[in-house]
């Protein structure tokens, strides 16, 4: 018994390692450098300071970056819900045809992020196809702006996203027991009754794992306000970015990161009160 | 289903396909237009493919992100593997606690990770490179490795260990002619994510890469904020194909195995 623990440990010691060198140690120190004194130009004073979190609380400008990241992402997400919950409910019953149409989930799931949103910078740009196209018809003599709004940084998120929120919705209701089914309808319900009252809240932790899966990488992205609206509407991504890298303050890029990781696993922490152990699986 | 639900469910998903699909296949189609600037089709050309080929700029970003998922891979696919099996096998202390630390990768914003280890590397003063990529690749593709893995190791017959164990083999030999045979599907499905993952990953390598060692897609990135051009079309292009090429192999892999 004894020996079997070593081994575990053993076994399990190179990932532990690795994981607390280059994941647990590197967030504690943002969280550390968050409260540090920020001295000008990337330099760093390690005397105790909230300033970070002061400038990210009281400057309404931060404030307003952070509830449009989570406004944007919670709205993508949403839509992303409703496009996804019918298309993967029919693809859960199309028989001989499933395995095919979730193939084709998985090409643009698996397409890098980059080249997806530069896909529809050729349709929305000024010159782009969707204004040549309208412009050709006579429907429109100038072109229309369509990058650089708030609706444009929604549509690439649901663009980018919306495969995240399908696959653990249709591998829910592909793993329905359809004896519930059946038994709802001898008991005499009709097929919306069923719906409802059946299917629904049996994938419903389907649907919450694709809430979470798809509102994380929303609600932190920094590429689509970038590729999209050329960096003229920020999100909080945009703005760790931005403090990283270019302004060098490090203690409000770190303050950002710490309040961006605890929105998103207290989103996480409420996904789990409302699973079972079992429906948590979904990532494989 | 009823037949009428039925057709409207059809268009529906019909729809969200050709959302899906038009906006790629536009693109695809630009990276053969004889014109440099806009989106006007003027005629057929591969030009924009020949000059990918002899872009230096693209072929050191391309061999970056191979040498980059191959150290990747190797390192998630054992560590990833061998935790598996501690997971999976043995009662220990911790065991709990284990398992949160794995899937805390999967749940963090990568951008977390990707400044977090900026940090380390400042404080460090490690210049960075190629070198300074892989080890965040790693840390977020361990777990994927290691939950494809058990997944594997949960529908493993474990009488056929007891089988080699009774006809004498010990445990080293049932581990290698019989347990490895086993989860061996599993174990390269957990390779070929780690792979997939880091040769489309960005934002870690976007803050750990340095100058003159960029990867693919920090390459697309910064081609994409200078405009369009046939060129990233082209690039594009390629990159869509790859991974069709890559869907419908593991597409049929799966069915095999099934």
């Amino acid at each position: 018994m004894i020996k079997n623990i070593r081994l575990a440990y053993s076994m399990l010691s190179p990932s532990l390692i690795w994981l607390l060198l280059f994941l647990i140690v590197p967030i504690v120190m943002v969280t550390v450098i968050s409260f540090t004194t920020n001295e000008g130009y990337g330099g760093i004073i390690y005397e105790f300071s909230t300033e970070a979190y002061e400038t990210a609380f009281l400057s309404s400008m931060y404030l307003k970056v952070i509830w449009n990241s989570i406004v944007w992402a919670f709205i993508a997400t949403i839509i992303c819900l409703f496009l996804a919950y019918p298309f993967a409910y029919f693809i859960a019953h199309a028989g001989k045809w499933k395995n095919l149409l979730i193939l084709l989930v998985m090409i643009p799931f698996w397409t890098n992020l980059l080249v997806r949103l530069y896909a529809w910078i050729i349709l929305l740009n000024g010159e782009g196809v969707i204004n040549n196209f309208l412009m050709d018809l006579g429907l429109i003599s100038d072109p229309l702006t369509l990058m650089y709004t708030p609706a444009s940084v929604i549509l690439g998120m649901v663009y980018g996203f919306l495969p995240f929120m399908i696959l653990p919705i249709y591998s829910s209701i592909e793993q329905l027991d359809k004896t519930y089914l059946e038994a709802a309808e001898d008991l005499g319900a009709n097929p919306m009754k069923t719906f409802f009252t059946v299917t629904l809240p049996l994938t419903f932790p389907g649907i919450l794992a694709g809430f979470i899966i798809t509102f994380v990488p929303a609600v932190s992205v920094f590429v689509v306000t970038d590729l999209l609206t050329g960096s003229k509407l920020v999100m909080v991504g945009n703005v760790i970015r931005d403090a990283f890298l270019i302004e060098m303050n490090w203690q409000l890029g770190s303050a950002l990161s710490i309040l961006l990781m605890v929105l998103v696993l207290l989103s996480v922490l409420v996904f789990m009160k409302f699973t079972s152990s079992k429906d948590k699986n979904f990532l494989v | 289903m009823r037949p009428k639900t039925k057709k409207i469910l059809f268009l529906f998903t019909t729809l969200i396909f050709m959302f899906f699909y038009i906006p790629i296949i536009i693109l695809m189609a630009f990276s053969f237009n004889d014109s440099k600037v806009g989106t006007v089709w003027t005629g057929f050309t591969f030009d924009w493919y020949k000059s990918l080929f002899s872009n230096d700029q693209i072929i050191s970003a391309v061999t970056n992100s191979l040498i980059i998922a191959v150290i990747t891979t190797l390192i998630a696919t054992v560590f990833g593997t061998l935790a598996a099996l501690a997971i999976h096998r043995y009662n220990f202390p911790g065991k709990k606690a284990f398992n949160f630390l794995f899937y805390i990768p999967v749940v963090i914003p990568d951008i977390i990770v990707a400044v977090a280890l900026l940090a380390l590397y400042g404080w460090l003063d490690i210049t960075l490179g190629i070198s300074t990529v892989f080890p965040g690749h790693v840390a977020i593709t361990i777990s994927y490795v290691m939950l494809v893995v058990i997944a594997r190791l949960a529908g493993l017959d474990a009488s056929l260990e007891e089988a080699a164990k009774d006809l004498g083999a010990n445990e080293w030999q049932t581990f290698w002619k019989v347990t490895f045979p086993l989860i061996f599907p599993g174990v390269l499905a957990g390779a070929l994510l780690a792979f997939t993952i880091s040769l489309d990953e960005f934002v870690i390598s976007y803050f750990t890469t340095g100058p003159g060692s960029d990867t693919l897609p920090v390459l697309v990135y910064s081609m994409v904020r200078l405009g369009v051009s046939p060129e990233i079309n082209a690039l594009s292009t390629i990159m869509v194909l790859l991974i069709v090429i890559m869907v419908v192999i593991t597409g049929r892999k799966m069915r095999v195995s099934k």
